[in-house]
């Protein structure tokens, strides 16, 4: 039998985040009243150490078997909390945290409104804390290895420094070669480095590195389990080419005499039906495209050249895909973006018009591996005269992404020096606020300003090709008004550069439901902390890295790709995790072993067993993830869910909507 | 209307609504006072008893808010809290109970603005319909 209830209650004024509203002397003065209150402080910043001190020392000195803290939300402070009283000797599931600045203080602006509703919530949780009991955790060990999903830039260096530190990487890539859409880029901004000159080092050396099991042209299919040990089923989609065999010398992309767009060339270039997407490609493994093959859309009754023309016998038309089954503690997230269509917008010609092009295409175009060897041309192979770059298509519009892509001004500048260099063009930006914020960032504005760029401040309204003057027959005529002459203008150029938005890749809902984790409201997965934990997911050992978060540019997604690497390896080398010790139980006596636990539960936990000759339901505690549905669903009772019992759950509703009685 | 203050009874979602009532909160937008919350795990806690006993004891209507569906937590946790309380709600509504007593909605982590809409919409409809005396006898 457990002694006496005795209760500290400890409300915390976070300055006057709290106490601004909240009155919070009379909030202790209230709680002190309450049944086995044996004290009640106030403080201004509990979270501090002295604020902890606090209560930790009533724990001692007074003899406290529970504590309850008003502050702050849950998420942010429970474990402070909880671990302070750890400290003290106390149970940490002996604790309560009433949210009486995100709920409250916050929200409400009338003092007298907001201190009654902080009375109730501090109530309701006096109340619960009675019917807490002590919990215990269980420490499990941290599977060592970590997946990562996505091989672009931040994946790829996630991937490195923690197979460097010596940890396994499976790092799953769904295109046939690795590289994102770094590798694509031509030069980097804003010192112009060769952009596949730095990728291509660090591709070889993931593809080369004996940490590191490259799983590429794959998908991850299922993933279960949760932070430590998680299970993952990994699609290795089928390229009809033994990747043992294949040496990569490209003689079958030669000789396949059906061609499709190049998805690297964005369109610009073409590969065969087999292909290797690019020179550098790692894995460098030629990849039959099934939907273009004409081998096999005839069912083997036509065509076939690869299979004549390979010398090292690679072409494998048997090959199916196959499911690969791994362990990983951690998972990184790089699965980065994708790039707005601008046909969305239809005036400004895109796709309509042949020399409106995106700013993809024109790296392409002036890339020196690209399908025009670096030769900036029209479609009609002449040199531009004059070109216009159109910044924030589709970025900061209310009808497509109210957010700004943050690098789209930047390469618009980067491509308007290379215009210059190239070509002498006359070159026209046309921007709506120019942000330039990184290091040497604004020093290269200032540099390309100075090369003769003209500037031009206002959204493009129209994109035409309808002459109204000599002058403007046979080009593109760009239509916008120049906010700081507070004048319309009308640009005739040869050649329009879209710069696109960076919007969530298309299967990010997917994705985000495979591994339970969140979006925001644009589709870009969603981070703990938008400022503390960048990295980290709602989902304990789900990392996000690079793009998939937000728009990054390559520094930015280096930096993040690296934080996700730092906290996974935090995950490994700490060996160990604590499991969730608020799961679900069962009490035999009330169990009739129908069974209905264990159809609903989504994670296999419950089990009916025959226990001395009667069916009863057991918990499999690695399993059960606490989200009490199966206590929801008992109809004997039998099953309960820890720390969320229904008479924890009663009782707060009871607190709640008691009649106030002072 | 009346003039009363209708208490309302929230069951909040650990990783999705409670979430952003938080972000409600950091984001400083400001909602009726009238709705107390409760926090559980995953919608799916949240018992069809629980949402009568809180109706039987005084509170005048009942929010419960899960993440978006296919977006839960524990994968299929809201699904179940949807269909239990689309049945509560035909069943209250068979004993002349208001419908309006009893909402469920969704709201992700990300959305403190729709958080706010929702309690100032929940706390006007309650507004509208008088206060909660149906379980008095």
């Amino acid at each position: 039998m457990e002694d006496e209830k005795r209760i500290g209650v400890y409300i915390c004024h976070c300055g006057l985040n709290i106490a601004g509203t909240v009155d919070v002397e009379e909030l202790a003065q209230y709680a002190a009243a309450l049944p086995n209150v044996v004290v009640s402080r106030d403080y201004r910043y509990l979270c501090s150490d002295p604020g902890q001190d606090l209560l930790k020392n009533d724990i001692k000195e007074l003899g406290l078997n529970r504590v309850v803290v008003a502050s702050c939300s849950p998420r942010m402070h429970e474990h402070t909390f909880r671990k302070a009283c750890q400290a003290a000797g106390l149970n940490p599931y002996l604790y309560e945290h009433a949210n009486i600045r995100e709920h409250c203080s916050w929200v409400h602006a009338d003092k007298e409104q907001a201190t009654q509703k902080a009375k109730d919530l501090l109530r309701a949780a006096v109340q619960r804390v009675h019917y807490h009991e002590p919990l215990e955790v269980r420490e499990v060990p941290v599977n060592p290895n970590t997946l990562v999903v996505g091989a672009g830039i931040a994946g790829i260096e996630a991937a490195l420094k923690i197979a460097n530190g010596g940890h396994k990487v499976y790092l799953v890539e769904k295109e046939a070669s690795i590289g994102g859409h770094m590798i694509q880029l031509d030069t980097t901004f804003p010192t112009l480095d060769c952009s596949e000159c730095i990728m291509t080092p660090k591709m070889s050396e993931v593809g080369h590195h004996p940490n590191i099991e490259l799983l590429a042209y794959s998908e991850v299919e299922e993933v279960s389990g949760s932070v430590g040990n998680f299970k993952v089923k990994v699609r290795k989609k089928a390229r009809y080419v033994d990747e043992d065999k294949c040496i990569g010398c490209g003689i079958c992309e030669q000789k396949c005499p059906w061609k499709v767009p190049s998805e690297f060339e964005v369109g610009l270039g073409k590969r065969g039906a087999v292909y290797i997407p690019f020179a550098q490609a790692i894995p460098n493994i030629a990849t039959i495209d099934k939907d273009h093959c004409v081998y096999i859309q005839s069912e083997g009754k036509k065509c076939g050249a690869c299979i004549k023309f390979c010398d090292a016998g690679a072409i494998d038309f048997e090959q199916r895909d196959q499911i690969v089954e791994l362990e990983a503690g951690a998972i990184i997230l790089a699965t980065g973006y994708d790039v707005f269509d601008p046909s969305q917008i239809p005036q400004y010609g895109y796709r309509k018009y042949d020399n409106v092009i995106t700013a993809l295409e024109f790296e392409r175009m002036t890339c020196a591996s690209g399908p025009t060897s670096g030769t900036i041309r029209l479609k009609d192979g002449k040199t531009p005269r004059s070109a216009a770059i159109i910044h924030c298509v589709g970025s900061r519009d209310k009808n497509y992404c109210e957010y700004c892509s943050r690098i789209c001004c930047m390469y618009a500048l980067k491509h308007a020096h290379h215009l210059k260099e190239k070509t002498n063009a006359d070159v026209y930006g046309l921007y709506i606020d120019m942000r330039c914020t990184g290091d040497g960032y604004e020093e290269f504005y200032k540099r390309v300003s100075e090369e003769g760029v003209i500037f031009i401040k206002g959204k493009v309204a129209n994109v035409t090709d309808r002459a109204i003057t000599e002058e403007e027959k046979g080009k593109l005529v760009v239509i916008a008004e120049d906010t700081l002459l507070g004048k319309m203008m009308r640009i005739p150029v040869d050649m329009v550069i879209l710069c696109p938005a960076m919007i969530p890749r298309s299967d990010a809902t997917d994705v985000a439901r495979k591994f339970s984790i969140t979006q925001k409201a644009t589709g870009f997965f969603l981070e703990r902390h938008a400022k503390l934990e960048p990295q980290a997911t709602a989902v304990d050992g789900i990392f996000i890295a690079g793009c998939c978060q937000f728009p990054k540019d390559i520094p930015d997604s280096v930096s993040h790709g690296r934080a996700a690497a730092a906290a996974a390896l935090e995950l490994i080398d700490k060996g160990s995790v604590t499991t969730e010790a608020a799961i679900s139980c069962v009490d035999e006596t009330l169990c009739h072993g129908c069974g209905i636990c264990e159809e609903i539960c989504e994670f296999q936990a419950p089990r009916v067993v025959l226990k001395d000759g009667k069916r009863v339901s057991t918990v499999n505690e690695a399993l059960c993830k606490g989200c009490g549905v199966c206590a929801v669903a008992c109809p004997s009772g039998a099953m309960s869910i820890k720390h969320f019992t229904r008479d924890e759950i009663a009782t707060m509703i009871e607190a709640l909507t008691a009649v106030e009685n002072g | 209307m009346n003039n009363s203050e209708p208490k309302i009874v929230a069951f909040c979602c650990n990783w999705c609504s409670y979430a952003g009532a938080d972000l409600a909160g950091t984001s400083r937008m400001q909602y009726p006072a009238n709705l107390r919350i409760i926090r559980v795990m995953c919608s799916g806690r949240v018992n069809p008893v629980f949402v009568l006993k809180a109706l039987r004891v005084g509170a005048d209507g009942v929010l419960v808010l899960g993440c978006h569906p296919g977006d839960c937590h524990y994968l299929t946790g809201n699904y179940r809290t949807r269909r239990r309380l689309s049945i509560t709600m035909k069943f209250m509504e068979y004993m002349g109970i208001e419908p309006e007593r009893i909402q469920v909605s969704w709201c992700s982590a990300s959305e403190g603005s729709r958080f706010a809409e929702v309690v100032t919409e929940v706390t006007a409809d309650l507004k509208r319909i008088s206060p909660n005396r149906l379980f008095n006898d």
